[in-house]
Parts: structure tokens; C-alpha cells; sequence
């Protein structure tokens, strides 16, 4: 039963064997729908190219259907997975930091190591500010630390927070996705644009 | 809209792809795919060696090390970000797609695209430790386990970059 690493089924060196595997299928399918493309990734912003929009919710989609159904065959114990925490003040200035991020320098940090990978310069300096960001974190931590670990709400699920069941939700993250990609499609017929 | 010489995959075939690799992610090492807490390992291990006396007095370094003992290298993050490399360039290579290029609006120049490149790259990193992840850790990984912080963070990220677009969109059109 999964999780294979908690449960001990696999040893921590396999882990880490696995994790590479597990990468190359997280770079391979980025790279391959487009998301080492800077211009490509943007086009979410302006309605030309909503693959992000399209990938990203599929791929929410259909892991967490996924996650649900393992757990009803007894493949896997969800209590035993990692789930963030939430630090309501820091997620969300986090998150709007990083989208500034986002609609300047056109990449997330996964997205810009596929980039680079194929030879993008733009990702490769992406990187580079990664790094300086990092490291201001890290070295202005005592700036941050207020901020970082206030409104501290445990690991909280969204459907516990809406009072459902995880399998409404996730039937409601699915209705929220088709509902999105007919958005997208429409969009990307109104706003069209060259392939480059 | 794809009617030239796309050869990138349907974007929902590429979702599905992603989502069962999430999946297989929970399923093997019991946590999301992420990216921005290999950056943190590799930082933390620069700093640790360029100045080790500055990394023991400092307050972060040193709950680091409590919280992660061992080679922060060592994690299940860095061995997945190396196979980012490898996994992007191989698509890349099969593709077609491999040239060292800077990409970017015909109506700016490189220098401009690289500057707001470092400047995108940047924010992204601060973001990313304050927000505890970023869109690949925080908001991907989150919305699969239902975790609120991850809703939270999609939100925020893509709400955020919709408001300024706007503003950025010389650079990208």
C-alpha cells in the first residue's frame, strides 16, 4: 500500500532514484506541451495560448481523481501524504509576489529549468534571479519572519474548509475545469495569434 | 490557431501525462512534484560552504540544518529538478527544439526581455520561500491533495499576473 517510501516498502536510496525518474516525466511532459517557451506561458495573460490554463487544471484534475479513487481501491493511505501547511498571511503575499514574478520574467521555477534545458537564455537568467531571490530570503529571514508565520491554520483541506466531502469537491473541481477550458478555448479563438 | 507546425502535445493529453506523473509522485514518495525548495537546498549548501561561520550564526541556517539534517543536497527535490533538466531536454532534443535563443516579443529587445528575465526571477524566488512553495509545490501539488494553502497560491499567483498584464504586455504581444 502506498505510499511506498512512508510505508517502507521502498528504501530511501530507491527514493531518490524514483525522484529522478518522477522528474524526468515532470520536465518531459513540460517541455513537450509547450512550457519551455516563455511567450507561450505569458499567452495565459492575454488569451492567445491558454495551454497553462488547459495543462495545469487537467493535471490538478486528474491527480486528485486519481488520489481519490487510489484511496477507495486501498492503494494508498491519504493520511500518510504530505500536505503543505497553510500560513494564510504568507500564502497569499507569497503568491501575489510570484505573480508579479510570473508576468515579468515569463517563467515559474519549474518551467524555467525546461527552458533552460533546451537552450532558452531568458530561462537561464530566470534561474540566476531565482537564486538572488533565494538568497534574500534567506539572508533578510529575520525582514520575513513576522510575516512568514502568521495566521498559521494547520494543514487544512478545501473541503473540509467548505464543510464537504472531498468527492463533492473534486466533482466540483472538475465542473470549475470544463467550465475553464471552455473559457480558454473561446479566448484563444478571440485573441488569436501566430505560432512561433 | 495551431495550424503551423505546432509539435507540441494536445494540451489536455500533456495535463493527463502531468497529473498521472503527480500521482505516481504521491503514490511512490508520498509528497507533490515541486521545484523552488531545490533552489533553497542548493543555496543553503552554497552558503554553508562559502561562509560557514556566517551560516552558524545565523539564525535560518541553523533550523535548517535542525529541520534537514544531512546534505541538504540530498533531497528527493534536487534528484527531481535534475531530472526536470534531463526530462526537458530529451522532449527537446526528440523535438527538435534544442538552440540557445532568447525569446521574446519582436517589440523588445533581449536585453530588455533578460532584464525583466532576472528582475521575474527574482520576485519568483522571494515569493517563493515566503509562500512555502511555488506553482509547481504550492499550487499543482496543493490542488491534488485539496490542501487549502494550494487553492490559496493558485489564486494569489495567477490573480496576481492577470491584474499586471496589463502593464507587462509590450513585453509579451
Amino acid at each position: 500500500m502506498g505510499p511506498l517510501i512512508v510505508n517502507e516498502i521502498i528504501s530511501q536510496n530507491t527514493n531518490y532514484l524514483l525522484a529522478f525518474v518522477i522528474g524526468i516525466g515532470f520536465g518531459f511532459v513540460l517541455e513537450a506541451s509547450g512550457f519551455s517557451s516563455s511567450r507561450k506561458l505569458a499567452g495565459m495573460f492575454y488569451g492567445y495560448d491558454t495551454v497553462v490554463l488547459k495543462v495545469f487544471f487537467t493535471a490538478a484534475v486528474t491527480a486528485s481523481l486519481g488520489l481519490l479513487f487510489f484511496s477507495l481501491f486501498g492503494w494508498i493511505d491519504l493520511s500518510l501524504i504530505y500536505i503543505n501547511p497553510t500560513y494564510l498571511w504568507s500564502a497569499i503575499t507569497g503568491g501575489v509576489i510570484m505573480g508579479a514574478g510570473f508576468i515579468m520574467g515569463g517563467f515559474c521555477p519549474g518551467t524555467s529549468f525546461c527552458g533552460a534545458a533546451i537552450g532558452k537564455i531568458d530561462a537561464m537568467i530566470f534561474i540566476a534571479g531565482l537564486f538572488i531571490g533565494v538568497l534574500i530570503f534567506t539572508e533578510g529571514y529575520p525582514l520575513f519572519e513576522k510575516l512568514y508565520m502568521a495566521e498559521f491554520l494547520g494543514a487544512p483541506k478545501v473541503s473540509d474548509s467548505l464543510g464537504m466531502k472531498d468527492g463533492v469537491f473534486a466533482f466540483l473541481l472538475v465542473l470549475a475545469a470544463l467550465g475553464m477550458f471552455w473559457a480558454g478555448e473561446w479566448a484563444e479563438k478571440k485573441f488569436p495569434r501566430e505560432e512561433y | 490557431m495551431n495550424s503551423k507546425k505546432s509539435n507540441y502535445l494536445n494540451p489536455y493529453l500533456g495535463g493527463v501525462l502531468l497529473g498521472l506523473v503527480l500521482l505516481s509522485a504521491y503514490y511512490i514518495s508520498g509528497r507533490g512534484l515541486g521545484a523552488s525548495g531545490a533552489i533553497k537546498s542548493a543555496i543553503v549548501t552554497t552558503v554553508e560552504t562559502v561562509a560557514p561561520a556566517h551560516a552558524e550564526n545565523t539564525e535560518f541556517y541553523r533550523d535548517y540544518k535542525t529541520t534537514h539534517p544531512g546534505n541538504p543536497l540530498k533531497s528527493w527535490l534536487v534528484f527531481e529538478m535534475l531530472g526536470v533538466l534531463a526530462g526537458g531536454f530529451l522532449s527537446g532534443a526528440i523535438a527538435g527544439r534544442l538552440k540557445f535563443k532568447v525569446e521574446h516579443s519582436p517589440r523588445i529587445t533581449s536585453k530588455r526581455r533578460l532584464a525583466f528575465a532576472l528582475m521575474g526571477g527574482i520576485l519568483f524566488g522571494v515569493g517563493s520561500q515566503l509562500g512555502r512553495g511555488c506553482t509547481s509545490g504550492s499550487a499543482l501539488s496543493g490542488m491534488a491533495n485539496l490542501s487549502l494553502g494550494g487553492f490559496i497560491s493558485m489564486m494569489a499567483i495567477f490573480g496576481t499576473a492577470f491584474a499586471l498584464a496589463w502593464f507587462f504586455r509590450k513585453n509579451w504581444i
